[in-house]
């Protein structure tokens, strides 16, 4: 069976005008050679942080962006190369849920308006058909029908999402796209707009495409996930597999930088040194060389290619694909930490003149943090390594 | 360690055109020297109000308290005049914001809009601030500083401008600093940055903070103590790992339960109901409408703090029915 949609190559570069002429001086790179693919029913995530193309893949399948090159082939038929009239039919099989739920509804439409627009553009409904199908909506997300003649302002985060849901639902679509759909919320929100959006989904049977930047939703709802860095993919496979067996140091360092709830659990705080660069000028070779911490020689020459492993799992680093990483995250106290501190004195590195002092101020933020100074050595320059040589 | 700053039954009302906000009703919070305490809850908890107080930044006469008092040091800010807190605020204790583009002058460079804090503050000439403020932005890893002081905030990028915010506020040493949401607009991998700043400026140099947060793992991750706000009173308050691994108030296991951590989306527990409008909270304990535990009592009295272990308590019916206590 071919996929519900597939995205071959795809690359969408965005160009900077200036001045009169509208001369193009710069070009952002903000997808570059992305293939993807979604199967009917199933959830796919896409993670990365601010600027790394999540969004613009969005986008460029519902048709909003259009592609620079590659295709976006949507069930069986190539999006590019419909007419108007093809695409926009084509189109109500794909709808969107958008972050922002108070700026995705609008302020003067009702909920009935809101939530009956897509119906009566794309079908023909009217009357007491469309009324029982509005009303239909509105259950399946959760909200009674005292809510048919509010407003949006009337109402909270998390139930203007779920109008925004029955919206995108409206017209029985075949994939869902959802731009991180609970970030603007509370906790409690969101767990209850996952619940909802899981169970529509075994319901319906539609996809997800899932966009997130929060890992641990990630892991939660998607099948399979594919992580990207500055428009590229660096790894995608099954969300088991990814998440928990990382193989690519930053989809590593992603994981290592979301604070695990657990308070006895240390999560490797700081470990990636900088900040995404711009796209204009993405760094040569593989993109992400400049924050790695486990930089090699050929990393700035050469792009490493997006190669398949093992269990469905692609990955792009020059790394060996036994490469041995340190753990992620681990428990308070651990020996691993209290393993490497030797090392680190014997190497006569770090300004900590008494390594048994107990550290001046609460429970023990060495241990805590700077058991793992072996690796954040590993990154010269970096805060670890700065503040290790102040004190 | 000893208490820099100790909140005690804060009562907070906004009198608004729709009718009266009992944003805060009884808060109770207490500050060592040198610790790091985490202010966790929903939005609308009273979090930003909390720490707003404290800066006594909160529009008067719309903003009225009705008890309680805030004690740095044994001093009790809420009776001070206005020009006695423009003293306190950046001197003894300072702000940093959620969203450091909003809070950064966008006309201004980030050298002048630093120095000026210590000129005022501190009342040092030009030359003098100028050192103070490349003192203050190498405290908070952005070194190079000459090309960050003389750059607009909008040519920074979202890490650094908080960065930016963070050597403002800690220019003129005050000991106590209020993170409100500090890390909620960045990315992961520059939150993490963030924290480790957060933990570095208390180990080196003994600041303690007030990290007000909706995110429980930054709460793990970089706070000592942490309390637990619901509709605006602390419902418990402890070490991080008894609050988190040990919650005894229904609210903060519930709230645990709700993170997708380890989870499958069918796994996943909610909070039924929704947080209370604070114009009509539910009398007694305000989050007895949602709880699982919920008895007669709850109704009608509002429970009072029942001490579970030196550092530790909860304000619960249910547990202090538990611990025999009521």
């Amino acid at each position: 069976m071919s996929p519900l949609l597939s995205i071959e190559d795809l690359t969408v570069h965005f160009k900077i005008r200036r001045g009169l002429s509208r001369k193009s001086v710069d070009v952002v790179h903000a997808v570059d050679d992305v293939s993807l693919q979604i199967e009917a029913g199933e959830t796919l995530a896409l993670v990365g942080e601010s600027g790394s193309g999540k969004t613009t893949i969005a986008r460029a399948i519902l048709g909003l962006n259009k592609p620079t090159a590659g295709r976006i082939v949507f069930e069986g038929r190539d999006l590019a190369a419909l007419k108007r009239r093809e695409r926009r039919a084509a189109m109500r099989e794909a709808q969107v849920v958008f972050q922002d739920p108070y700026s995705s509804l609008s302020p003067r439409l009702t909920v009935r308006d809101v939530i009956a627009e897509p119906l009566r553009a794309q079908t023909k409904l009217s009357g007491a058909e469309l009324n029982d199908r509005v009303l239909e909506l509105l259950e399946m997300v959760g909200l009674g029908t005292q809510h048919l003649w509010r407003r949006p302002h009337e109402f909270s985060g998390g139930q203007c999402q779920r109008i925004a849901v029955a919206r995108a639902l409206a017209l029985e679509p075949k994939l869902i796209v959802l731009d991180e759909p609970t970030s603007a919320l509370d906790v409690s929100v969101q767990a209850r707009i996952l619940v909802l959006l899981k169970e529509l989904q075994r319901k319906l049977g539609f996809a997800y495409l899932f966009i997130a930047h929060d890992l641990a939703v990630v892991e939660a709802v998607a099948d399979t996930v594919a992580v990207l860095y500055l428009g590229q993919i660096v790894e995608s496979g099954p969300t088991e597999l990814v998440l928990r067996d990382p193989r690519h140091p930053y989809t590593r360092a992603l994981l290592a930088s979301v604070p695990s709830p657990d308070p006895e659990l240390r999560s490797e705080l700081g470990i990636i040194k900088g900040e995404v660069p711009s796209a204009v000028r993405p760094p040569s070779g593989c993109r992400f060389h400049p924050r790695c911490p486990f930089v090699m020689d050929i990393c700035p020459k050469e792009q490493p290619e997006l190669r398949e492993t093992s269990g469905g799992r692609r990955l792009a680093c020059h790394l060996a694909d036994d490469f041995a990483f340190p753990p992620i995250v681990r428990p308070e106290g651990d020996e691993g930490a209290a393993s490497r501190e030797p090392q680190q004195r014997s190497s006569g590195e770090g300004g900590r003149p008494e390594a048994d002092e107990p550290p001046p101020y609460g429970r023990s933020m060495k241990e805590a943090l700077f058991g793992s100074r072996r690796k954040a050595r590993l990154v010269p320059g970096s805060m670890a390594d700065r503040s290790e040589r102040d004190t | 360690m000893a208490d820099l700053l100790e909140i005690r039954d804060l009562r907070l009302q906004f009198n608004s055109l729709r009718g009266t906000v009992k944003a805060l009703d009884g808060v109770n919070l207490t500050v060592r020297e040198h610790e790091i305490i985490g202010l966790v809850g929903e939005s609308g908890c009273g979090k930003t109000i909390t720490g707003l107080s404290v800066l006594g930044l909160l529009p008067r006469p719309q903003a009225e308290y009705t008890g309680g008092e805030i004690l740095f040091r044994g001093d009790d800010f809420l009776v001070k005049s206005e020009a006695e807190m423009e003293e306190i605020r950046g001197g003894l204790v300072s702000m940093v914001f959620q969203d450091p583009l909003a809070s950064l002058n966008p006309v201004f460079r980030v050298g002048e809009q630093i120095a000026r804090v210590v000129r005022l503050h501190r009342g040092l000439g030009k030359k003098e601030a100028r050192e103070a403020a490349v003192a203050a932005l190498e405290r908070v890893g952005l070194p190079g500083s000459e090309t960050i002081l003389g750059s607009y905030p909008h040519q920074l990028s979202g890490g650094m401008r908080q960065r930016a915010c963070m050597a403002m506020a800690l220019s003129c040493d005050s000991p106590l600093l209020i993170a409100d949401e500090p890390t909620t607009a960045l990315d992961v991998t520059i939150q993490a940055q963030i924290l480790r700043l957060l933990l570095d400026l208390r180990e080196r140099l003994g600041i303690a903070q007030i990290l007000i947060t909706h995110n429980v793992g930054v709460a793990a991750q970089a706070c000592d103590r942490v309390a637990v706000m619901y509709a605006g009173s602390v419902v418990e308050q402890g070490r991080t790992a008894e609050v988190l691994k040990a919650s005894r108030h229904p609210y903060t296991t519930a709230l645990y339960e709700c993170l997708p951590q380890d989870k499958k989306a069918e796994e996943l527990t909610t909070i039924p109901g929704s947080v209370p409008d604070l114009i009509d909270p539910p009398s007694g304990c305000r989050f007895h409408p949602r709880c699982a535990h919920a008895m007669e009592v709850c109704k009608d009295v509002k429970p009072e703090p029942t001490p579970l272990s030196d550092e530790h308590w909860a304000a619960c019916h249910w547990v202090a029915q538990q611990e025999g206590v009521a």
